[in-house]
């Protein structure tokens, strides 16, 4: 198949934008344009996740682009702001997401689970600049970024710690024991950011392991939950989340997202069997016109 | 040797104390074991670097993690059987993949917890850590020996887990130089046999070796408290001069220390080896000295395995 060349957004021009709604639209663009970018990798590779890394596209360009203060040519930088993936199998999107905010060239992308490549099958700290926390394992990331958080108070430091947990990470048990120290330690900052598409590897959370009612299990265990679920796919919406989180006092905060795991191809969606399957020749082909139709409709929008 | 003994766990508490100002990035975790472990003694002075995450060991190194991605120096402390098992995809996939600077103490380690049993009793710990790559591994031979162990975990860029046992032992290296990292200590000069011991049965290696003298056998005495990376140099010296060596662990035969000099000799200066530990077994409850005793690891049973070997 000959691939369509699409249009590219000049992310570093994006950054500056200052009207919120317009800004809003052109992440919304840039997000499906890192979903496309993903989904022309994972064809290429014949490996790799795509249903939880286009489930979270909107989250994680959102939070590189508005929400948290970086410095991609200093990623050491000691103030900024942590992000950890705690359902690591998502890395093409946080690949894709952090070379667009200029840690990394572009090009190297396509080097994604090869021999030599810094780009990982899952996230490593020591090998990619800007990734925060090696993952894979799941069941990790909110221990960690409690770790985080704790040293920001401890260091009396002012940056915040947000990590993004799946369905499956919240099967893990070592998940609710952090979530029990958080509300022991409270720490400042600290922000679970749930992408709850309800479709784990097996099949959906309520036949794998039903969460809900989720957000009245997080209040139970004295966590400050956001009062509505936000639409995590909808970039607007998760920029009205985080004009919530700053407004409050009471830590740690919960914010639970619905998504569509697989989000952009109508065939692929909310169905875990695109969990981590190959993007073979056929899917990709009918695929691919419809993450560009969507492209081009956000086009005219922004 | 004097007749002195103090808890290895005491030690410890007193060595986090010594310490807590002179590392001010320092912070001590713990498990719901504080007052066992005896960190409670460093929560006491420095409470705001204290944190008792309750009985959730896995979340705990994690948080560690966290913390030392930040520039804080974590020191992670419970029993050593809860650290190596139901922490070992925290230790490996969190700490060491990421090569971060957080210290591993495992208390209550070999059969120490001998009352508690076989439940408590931590003797496949050093083969897990071992096997960690980037993991440094210690083992204090005694109590003087455990701040230094510390200040070195301290000093080291990278993971490191210290074994400790719950129990008094003698005082041994008083006046003797301080512990150095992936140097074993001589203790004896001797052209029979090479012994290489490490932990609590230091000092029965001691007597031992000094029954073993008026029987007439001479004993090379090794005491490795870094068994990762191990001083090799100084192993193949004392074996090319003996030609036989035999190791001495509370700690199962396994994977162990005796595993890490087998591993090491095998390759670079095979010799005749044996080795006392927990045979590959459950131990159970009882009094320490005789539950040491009963699984092998004793001045007597040292004794006889030298003679044993001699004779053959
Ligand atoms: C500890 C652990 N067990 C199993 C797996 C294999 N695994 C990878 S992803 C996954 C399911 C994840 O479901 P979810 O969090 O809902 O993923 P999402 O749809 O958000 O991508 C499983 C079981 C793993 N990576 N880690």
């Amino acid at each position: 198949m000959v691939k369509t060349e699409i249009k590219r957004i000049d992310s570093q021009k994006l950054l500056k934008e200052t009207n919120l709604s317009k800004k809003a639209a052109l992440l919304q663009y840039l997000a499906q344009q890192c979903r496309i970018d993903v989904f022309d990798i994972l064809h290429e590779k014949g490996t790799g996740h795509w249903g939880g890394a286009a489930s979270a596209a909107e989250l994680i360009t959102t939070l590189y682009f508005h929400i948290m203060k970086v410095r991609p040519n200093e990623p050491e930088w000691a103030e900024r702001d942590r992000f950890v993936l705690s359902k690591g199998h998502a890395s093409t999107m946080l690949y894709t997401v952090l070379s667009n905010r200029g840690y990394f060239p572009q090009s190297e992308l396509s080097t994604f689970r090869t021999l030599n490549s810094r780009l990982q099958g899952h996230p490593c700290m020591n090998k990619t600049p800007g990734v925060e926390m090696s993952t894979g394992a799941l069941g990790h990331g909110l221990s960690v970024t409690l770790g985080m958080a704790l040293s920001a108070q401890l260091l009396k430091k002012k940056f915040w710690s947000f990590v993004l947990l799946g369905d499956g990470c919240l099967n893990e048990g070592q998940t609710w024991e952090a979530i029990m120290a958080a509300a022991k330690f409270k720490p400042e900052r600290l922000v679970l950011m749930i992408d709850y598409n309800k479709v784990q590897l097996d099949g959906n959370s309520d036949e794998i392991m039903p969460l809900d009612p989720l957000p009245e299990k997080l209040k139970a265990f004295n966590w400050t939950v956001a009062p509505k679920v936000y639409d995590g796919n909808m970039v607007s919406d998760i920029i009205q989340s985080w004009e919530w989180m700053q407004k409050q006092t009471d830590w740690p905060l919960a914010v639970i997202y619905k998504t569509h795991k697989g989000k952009g191809v109508s065939f692929m969606e909310d169905n875990h069997k695109w969990h981590g399957a190959p993007i073979d020749e056929d899917n990709y082909a009918k695929g691919r016109p419809e993450l560009l139709k969507t492209l081009k409709d956000l086009e005219v929008q922004s | 040797m004097t007749n002195q003994s103090i808890a290895m766990r005491d030690a410890f508490g007193q060595a986090l104390v010594n310490l807590a100002d002179k590392y001010d990035k320092m912070v001590v975790l713990d498990a719901d074991v504080s007052s066992s472990t005896k960190t409670i003694e460093f929560g006491k002075i420095k409470p705001e670097r204290f944190l008792n995450v309750g009985v959730a060991e896995a979340n705990m190194v994690d948080i560690a993690g966290g913390l030392a991605t930040c520039g804080l120096r974590p020191i992670v402390s419970t029993f050593a059987i809860f650290l190596a098992l139901k922490c070992t995809d925290q230790i490996r996939n969190v700490v060491c993949y990421n090569n971060l600077p957080v210290i591993f103490v495992g208390g209550y380690a070999g059969l120490s917890d001998s009352f508690d049993g076989a439940s408590h009793q931590s003797v496949t710990d050093l083969a897990i850590m071992r096997a960690m790559p980037n993991m440094t591994v210690l083992v204090p031979g005694d109590p003087t020996e455990v701040q230094t162990a510390l200040e070195i975990a301290l000093e080291n860029n990278g993971p490191t887990y210290i074994r400790l046992s719950r129990n008094p032992s003698p005082i041994l290296f008083e006046k003797q130089p301080l512990m150095e990292i992936s140097k074993n200590r001589k203790l004896s000069n001797g052209s029979d046999i090479t012994m290489a011991v490490c932990g609590i049965p230091t000092f029965m290696a001691i007597e031992a070796t000094e029954k073993l003298m008026k029987l007439g056998v001479s004993v090379d005495l090794l005491q490795v408290s870094t068994l990762k990376p191990l001083d090799i140099d100084s192993l193949i010296t004392s074996v090319s001069k003996t030609g036989k060596i035999l190791t001495i662990e509370e700690h199962s035969v396994i994977g162990g220390l005796g595993g890490a000099i087998a591993e090491a000799l095998g390759k670079h200066c095979p010799v005749k080896m044996d080795y006392i530990g927990i045979e590959d077994v459950f131990a159970e409850s009882g009094p320490y000295p005789e539950l040491m005793a009963k699984y092998g690891i004793s001045v007597n049973a040292i004794v006889d395995r030298v003679k044993n070997s001699m004779e053959k």
